[in-house]
């Protein structure tokens, strides 16, 4: 969707992917997405603040967790943890549609543009990922998209819709995990 | 409902969670009086306290049921006798709850304040727990200082009679502030249930945007204030700190409860983050938590009551309640036809029996 470097933290945006709008944050350095419609009523979830959780078993008795922020709805106030898309208040009932957005490198994308990214297998995709390269030495992959511009010197936002990935490789240290 | 004989509605067992003691004057609580504050009273031809004539003008005909008015000239359920005649022998109650609102909470003078409350439930240990094995009662509290209301409970809460504080739900702060949380850990601790009722300090203005002009305004309008205390009770966390209070909600009403549970639990989604520990909506803490007398019964028409009933969700939160002596014209066998015949025992008596912790009778 594109330069990682476009989207400073507390930043957020849009993007539109295949038809739908889903709304991407860079929260301290982590990146989060979701649909960007509120389940509830459908505001532009795009457009809420990141709080951090409060809860508290005693009046008067606070935990304020910066380290887990809750994105607020723009309309109610309703709280949702971006990376599951469940809202705080009813987490069976009511839910958000998350999407997973990585940084990837350049050469990967690059890789995945020309092949259409949909078509890659979980193997295709390990097997690519590999050869990535290792945080502090980044190959420059030796495809370059025609279509699309992409600097492979560059990290980029990657908004993931497909099924679940396998679990990252131990040597995959430069991608960033999302929560 | 008549004077001689239950209503052929119910003939199940009865408890009555509302009827009233009425002090007949201030000289029947000097015997509970030290000297000094006999004499506070002479001294200056002090009568009673002002708060209840507001409330209920004597001959209102809210005030007394006019068959439940004494030809002799006494004070309407002044005295035991009364209340045997009237309501325990004809509807064979198995049990019933004496509340006295005697307003003690519209005296300033704190110690004179303490020494009336003291002295008002010493008489219904003696003229009412006394004299009849079927009643229970509410203590009353000197409501205006959160530390002699819990010195008062630990003097007199443990008497088996006490199954309840009586808690005008007209007061100078809302009963969920911290300052009240020991008392309410207090009753806890003595299991009794915290009694919120109609009444309470006349200082401070009925309804909550300035004084109305009549008294059908203050009295109809009531429920404002319970709405109040209500919601004060659950914002402010008072169910996470004594997790064991029960409540009940005395001549209250009770079919304005879905529009505020609705209202709230709309509200705390998106407000939660003020009273994080208000953890699940607030309308299921009122479920939990509160108990609601039958009287008065706002039961709208006939053809409704049984969809409004139901917007409760639940079985267990009414009880019912004569409120003798006043009279509100209640239709106990519309409100019973209007129920789901497993919620008729249950609000007639078992959901108090629970509540009060009150023994099955032979």
């Amino acid at each position: 969707m594109g330069r990682a470097s476009d989207l400073a933290p507390g930043e957020k945006m849009a993007v539109e992917v295949n038809g739908r709008s889903i709304a991407v944050f860079n929260v301290d350095g982590r990146y989060y997405g979701l649909l960007n419609s509120c389940p509830h009523r459908g505001a532009d979830l795009c457009r809420g603040r990141f709080l951090p959780l409060v809860t508290s078993t005693m009046p008067g008795q606070y935990t304020y967790d910066t380290g887990r922020p809750l994105l607020a709805c723009p309309w109610h106030g309703w709280e949702f943890d971006v990376t599951t898309g469940q809202s705080y208040f009813d987490p069976a009932g009511t839910r958000g549609r998350p999407y997973t957005v990585e940084v990837e490198n350049g050469a990967l994308v690059a890789e995945e543009l020309r092949r259409g990214s949909l078509d890659l297998t979980p193997a295709q995709y390990a097997q690519a990922t590999a050869a990535s390269g290792r945080a502090g030495e980044r190959v420059p992959g030796p495809y370059t998209a025609e279509t699309v511009a992409v600097c492979v010197e560059d990290d980029y936002l990657v908004v993931d819709l497909r099924p679940p990935r396998p679990a990252p490789r131990s040597d995959r240290t430069e991608r960033q995990p999302t929560a | 409902m008549t004077t001689t004989t239950a209503a052929p509605a119910w003939t199940g067992p009865v408890i009555d969670v509302d009827v009233h003691a009425n002090v007949p004057s201030a000289e029947a609580l000097f015997p509970y009086l030290a000297r000094q504050w006999v004499d506070w009273c002479t001294e200056r031809n002090w009568k009673a306290p002002q708060g209840p004539t507001v409330h209920y003008p004597p001959n209102s005909p809210r005030a007394c049921r006019p068959e439940w008015r004494p030809a002799d000239g006494r004070v309407p359920s002044s005295d035991v006798d009364l209340l045997r005649a009237h309501v325990l022998d004809p509807w064979g109650v198995d049990h019933a709850i004496v509340n006295c609102y005697y307003g003690v909470d519209s005296i300033r003078q704190p110690d004179w304040h303490n020494a009336m409350a003291s002295a008002v439930n010493d008489w219904l240990v003696e003229h009412w727990l006394e004299k009849d094995s079927r009643l229970r009662a509410s203590l009353v509290l000197p409501a205006r200082d959160p530390e002699s209301m819990v010195k008062e409970i630990r003097r007199v809460g443990s008497h088996p009679g006490f199954v309840q504080v009586l808690l005008p739900v007209r007061t100078d702060a809302l009963w969920g502030r911290r300052m009240f949380f020991p008392v309410f850990a207090a009753m806890a601790e003595h299991d009794l249930v915290a009694g919120l009722h109609y009444g309470g300090t006349n200082d401070g203005v009925p309804s909550t945007t300035g004084y109305p002009s009549y008294f059908i305004e203050e009295y109809a309008a009531e429920w404002q204030a319970f709405g109040s205390q209500i919601t004060s009770m659950v914002a402010e966390g008072l169910f996470q700190a004594v997790p064991d209070l029960r409540v009940a909600v005395l001549e209250g009403g009770f079919l304005w409860l879905p529009a505020w549970g609705w209202r709230m639990n709309k509200d705390w989604k998106g407000l939660r983050r003020e009273v994080p520990w208000l953890d699940e909506p607030p309308f299921d803490v009122v479920r939990r938590h509160f108990r609601f007398s039958t009287a008065p019964t706002e039961a709208g028409p006939a053809s409704t009551l049984e969809r409004s009933l139901g917007w409760l969700r639940t079985e267990e939160a009414l009880m019912f309640a004569t409120d003798y002596p006043h009279a509100h014209d209640d239709d106990l066998t519309r409100l019973l036809a209007a129920m789901p015949e497993t919620m008729r025992a249950k609000t007639m008596s078992e959901n108090a029996r629970h509540w009060y912790r009150l023994p099955r009778r032979g």
